[in-house]
């Protein structure tokens, strides 16, 4: 028996892979013991079930998305570092190869999938309703499936850190590399099924919130006096439809190979690896502006508000970003530049990946113009913009060099690749995410982060930053590969690396400010009384922060862009507040405990696959199957919430006139 | 008047010399430092690109510090503050135009060096090319001369001022061949045959390493280029023949486990060893391919049916690796 017992926790439990392994699972034991602690203690259980995991309320959702997103860039973020003290010092033994190599394929995947990915959904959720005047998306309950996909796949994938083994064919997960015969761990089949599980869910976001734009803008938000934000996520949402079923079916082939013998990747039996490589990048890239889009949305309405003006030239800003969503599907082929394509293609994709850096230039030109003859604050929001334009312009520059297909010849897998995407994704993505966080921020919560550690924050992260990835790029210059756990003292990268690896735990501290600014917020934040604590311009504004549950109790008239700001010019905010003549019962969908089971099921069915233990894996489809006949055999899933009801709230939020 | 300028430019240039110095710049900065006419190619397009963005670039951040200087919100700023401004063609036509015209220039060189690299050096074309065909294993690189006969591991010689046409496949996860110093990289993939020019003028010792993940042993896997005259390369030929042992098909099967060794070097090696690699990987699927490696070299015997014996040998192989990694 205790044979057996060895056998298993050598296999699952990884005892034998040292204390980095045994500390995670004691830290991940005693948080899962306190946070059962301190909800039975505080008597919260029936508060968590009944307000956060059966809703559907789109805020609420956005607020469990950021949440995780800040969770997962903590991991990520610390993944980050373990590779960076790695590689501060040539032949380092720090981390073993395997180790290593795990964790740079966590890194990227956390990153972009379960950090980036949730960051946006967040923000998507928090205010794209309320900047178009809705009540809520189009499909709330498909907006908490959505949500909980997303959420059991990351649950699963970071699992597979203390049981089974983490994945190691890097983010991509290039064939043969990552086919059996190569890899034959359960860390690759996480990877697999944890992506196509909340894959699910995003093509579902994707599909939710194009439909909630195009139908239930409010009377009068015509397409061209929409938000720059809620724009930015057409755009995305576009890009979102077309590109996650490509990685779909990338991943389930791949898993097909993995799990049931097929050889649509592998090299022998008439397989080509290449298509894998294709079908990835025909996702792979176009998801870089899934990702970007909606951060180009936060820094027009940051501008717009912090330079009080109207943003410059909203037609080419809304022209540009459309135009992104196509032309990102014409350069995936740029991933691959060495992969032995015809010098046709590869002009072809070229020309048409530097394309981008047109409609992107003129963005950055319009915010740069949307400043001029402004009054610029210098808020939190609006000092990440302003760091966001150099280093994008940077990072975007180095994307055009990369673009010239010889040259990247010189740059492909090498450090000066690693610096331009990361200061694309950082400086573009990132820096948009937090300035959205910090904007929306009251919104959500009814306060303000704290100023002054926000400052910290800002200028520890962007200065290390620098100091992070600069190097990066003289070190491609010297021929460093990415992805080398180690190497030779004899090849001038010392000094860099080491410099690079002090910027990485300067970054660090700048996370750490921001995490101790929101603690100390919570108690010391400016409270937001009046619901617009930017002197902002949009819709959003116009309510009480935090927006009741049904956002507005009678949707307002759109007559102009920036209705808000044109309203408090013209002395007629209050039009937007409520009279009780006006008041309507309010049709609102139930909240359902289903979305979260669903999610539940799919984590089990994931988890069954992953070891192959198929008997598990039928088991929790069968879960998702049940689900989905009790929702449709569901009759009673809305209800109206009583004006008298909505009456009150209005008048104790002091709205009524 | 005339001093202050001067004293910030020299400022400047002993900041750089400086920073050069401390991090340590010289040859070590392989891709600026190349040793040949496919390296220096890429070069010029590097140079070229950074100028050309760097014409937008430059007024981006000189603009963004001054409009964020200039209109900021603090108390008796005079200047001029229009909220409603938020048009102008003409400006709009400038920064679309410009963009345009730069990506079209780029796009122009683009395609100019792109073409140009699909054919040998052109100050060469008067020489004769010498084939090296690269094999890229679980973790190292194995080198066949098929004009010479010979076959090295993790180390290749080369003559300078000759055109070497390097044709690639893996027989191991994909990886990529790179000597910086050289030019840049390509992929090896299993199953196809790619084709690579690169050229040494000058003699020396050239980093390369492969530069795509590829498991464990991967940031092991690097080789030296050594480039010397035509005679030190023939009398290394010749060295080779006389004193290495001859790479047989046991051989190359114990050779393709997965391991991290140095160098090595062989006499000979199995006839249609490379393209029988690619046809045991599913080369067989793209006929194409097998035409462009050229066997008119020393296989002889017609790669068709040395491939597909070495097809079984390669199918065996790849069970004899799944069979290991899931002991």
């Amino acid at each position: 028996m205790p044979s057996s017992f060895m056998q298993f926790a050598d296999k699952y439990l990884m005892w034998k892979e040292g204390p980095m392994i045994w500390g995670s699972d004691v830290a991940i034991l005693l948080v899962s013991i306190g946070i059962l602690f301190t909800l039975t203690y505080f008597h919260k259980w029936k508060w968590l079930w009944k307000e956060w995991i059966t809703t559907v309320d789109h805020k609420k959702i956005g607020i469990m998305y950021l949440i995780c997103a800040l969770l997962m860039m903590f991991r990520g973020g610390a993944d980050a570092e373990l590779l960076r003290t790695q590689l501060a010092v040539p032949n380092n033994h720090f981390l073993t190869a395997e180790h290593y190599d795990q964790i740079f394929t966590t890194h990227g995947t956390i990153m972009i999938l379960f950090m980036a990915m949730p960051f946006i959904f967040a923000l998507f959720n928090i205010v794209v309703p309320l900047q178009i005047g809705a009540r809520d998306v189009a499909f709330p309950y498909l907006n908490a499936i959505s949500f909980w996909l997303f959420f059991f796949a990351a649950m699963l994938f970071n699992l597979s850190f203390v049981f089974g083994g983490s994945p190691d064919a890097s983010w991509v997960s290039y064939p043969p590399l990552s086919e059996l015969g190569f890899d034959p761990g359960p860390g690759e089949n996480y990877y697999l099924l944890a992506l196509q599980i909340t894959g699910i869910g995003s093509i579902a976001t994707g599909i939710n919130f194009l439909a909630t734009i195009f139908k239930m803008r409010a009377p009068g938000m015509k397409l061209m006096r929409m938000p720059l934000f809620t724009w930015s996520v057409v755009a995305a949402s576009v890009v979102i439809i077309f590109a996650f079923p490509a990685l779909a079916i990338a991943i389930a082939l791949l898993t097909l190979d993995r799990i049931a013998g097929t050889h649509f990747f592998t090299i022998l039996h008439g397989g080509n690896p290449m298509m894998f490589v294709n079908l990835f990048w025909l996702w792979g890239h176009p998801e870089v502006y899934i990702v970007v889009l909606p951060a180009f949305g936060v820094y027009s309405e940051v501008v717009a508000t912090f330079a009080r003006k109207r943003v410059f030239g909203y037609g080419s800003m809304v022209a540009s970003l459309m135009l992104i969503s196509v032309i990102s599907y014409f350069v995936w082929a740029h991933h691959f530049f060495t992969m032995g394509a015809g010098a046709d293609v590869n002009t072809f994709f070229a020309i048409a990946s530097m394309m981008v850096g047109i409609p992107t230039g003129v963005k950055v030109f319009n915010w740069l113009f949307t400043m001029y003859r402004g009054r610029i604050r210098m808020t939190l929001p609006m000092l990440w913009t302003i760091a966001f334009v150099p280093c994008f312009a940077i990072g975007g520059a180095t994307g055009v060099m990369l673009a010239a297909a010889p040259a990247d010849y010189q740059y492909h897998n090498s450090y000066f690749l690693i610096a331009h995407f990361h200061q694309v994704l950082i400086g573009g993505t990132v820096f948009g995410l937090i300035a959205g966080m910090y904007y929306w921020w009251p919104k959500m919560f009814g306060f303000k982060l704290d100023e002054r550690l926000g400052r910290w924050a800002f200028w520890f992260f962007n200065i290390g930053f620098y100091v992070c990835f600069m190097p990066q790029y003289a070190l491609g210059f010297m021929g460093m590969q990415r992805r080398m756990y180690t190497y030779p003292a004899n090849m001038g990268w010392n000094t860099l690396n080491l410099i690079s690896t002090i910027g990485a735990y300067i970054m660090g501290i700048g996370f750490v400010f921001i995490v101790i600014q929101v603690i100390y917020s919570i108690k010391h934040g400016e409270r937001d009384l009046t619901g617009d604590p930017w002197d902002a311009r949009t819709l959003e504004w116009a309510l009480p922060s935090p927006a009741p549950h049904y956002n507005f109790a009678v949707i307002p008239t759109v007559t102009d862009r920036d209705v808000w700001w044109e309203m408090k010019e013209q002395g007629r905010a209050d039009e937007l507040k409520p009279k009780e003549a006006d008041i309507r019962p309010i049709h609102m969908p139930k909240n359902s405990s289903r979305p979260f089971f669903m999610g539940l099921a799919f984590f089990v069915a994931g988890f069954g696959f992953v070891f192959d233990w198929l008997w598990l894996g039928f088991l929790g489809l069968a879960g998702v199957a049940v689900c989905m006949i009790a929702r449709a055999l569901e009759y009673n899933d809305d209800y109206h919430i009583p004006a008298e009801e909505v009456i009150e709230t209005e008048a104790s939020l002091g709205r009524l006139s | 008047m005339g001093r202050s300028p001067h004293r910030a430019r020299n400022l400047i240039i002993s900041a750089a010399v400086l920073l050069l110095f401390v991090t340590g710049c010289g040859p070590q900065y392989m891709v600026l430092d190349p040793a040949g006419p496919v390296g220096r190619e890429e070069l010029h397009l590097i140079i070229l690109s950074a100028i050309l963005v760097g014409i937008v670039i430059v007024p981006v951040l000189i603009l963004l510090f001054y409009i964020v200087w200039r209109y900021r919100d603090k108390p008796g700023n005079t200047a001029p503050y229009k909220p409603k401004w938020s048009e102008s063609k003409k400006l709009e036509f400038v920064w679309w135009g410009i963009p345009i015209v730069i990506v079209g220039v780029l796009g122009v060189f683009t395609a100019r060096t792109t073409f140009a690299l699909t054919k040998p050096p052109a100050e060469s074309q008067n020489v004769t090319p010498i084939t090296i065909q690269v094999t890229s294993l679980d973790w190292k690189w194995l080198f066949q001369y098929p004009g010479q006969g010979i076959a090295t591991v993790n180390y290749a010689e080369i003559p300078t001022g000759v055109p070497i046409q390097f044709e690639l496949t893996s027989d191991a996860p994909m990886n990529s061949f790179w000597v910086p110093q050289l030019g840049g990289q390509e992929y090896t993939m299993p199953g196809m045959a790619m084709r690579l020019w690169l050229e040494a003028d000058k003699a020396g010792t050239y980093y390369g390493h492969g530069a795509n993940f590829t498991g464990e042993g991967f940031a092991h896997m690097n080789f030296n280029v050594i480039a010397t005259s035509d005679e030190n390369f023939n009398a290394w030929v010749k060295q080779v023949k006389a004193s290495s042992p001859a790479l047989t098909m046991a051989g190359y099967d114990q050779l393709k486990k997965p391991s991290v060794i140095g160098t090595k070097s062989y006499s000979s090696f199995p006839s249609g060893l490379f393209n029988g690699t690619i046809w045991a990987d599913g080369g067989q699927y793209m006929p194409g391919m097998m035409k462009q490696t050229g066997s008119s070299n020393s296989t002889g015997s017609g790669s068709h049916g040395a491939g597909n014996t070495a097809g079984m040998s390669g199918m065996s192989g790849m069970g004899n690796m799944t069979g290991n990694s899931s002991n």
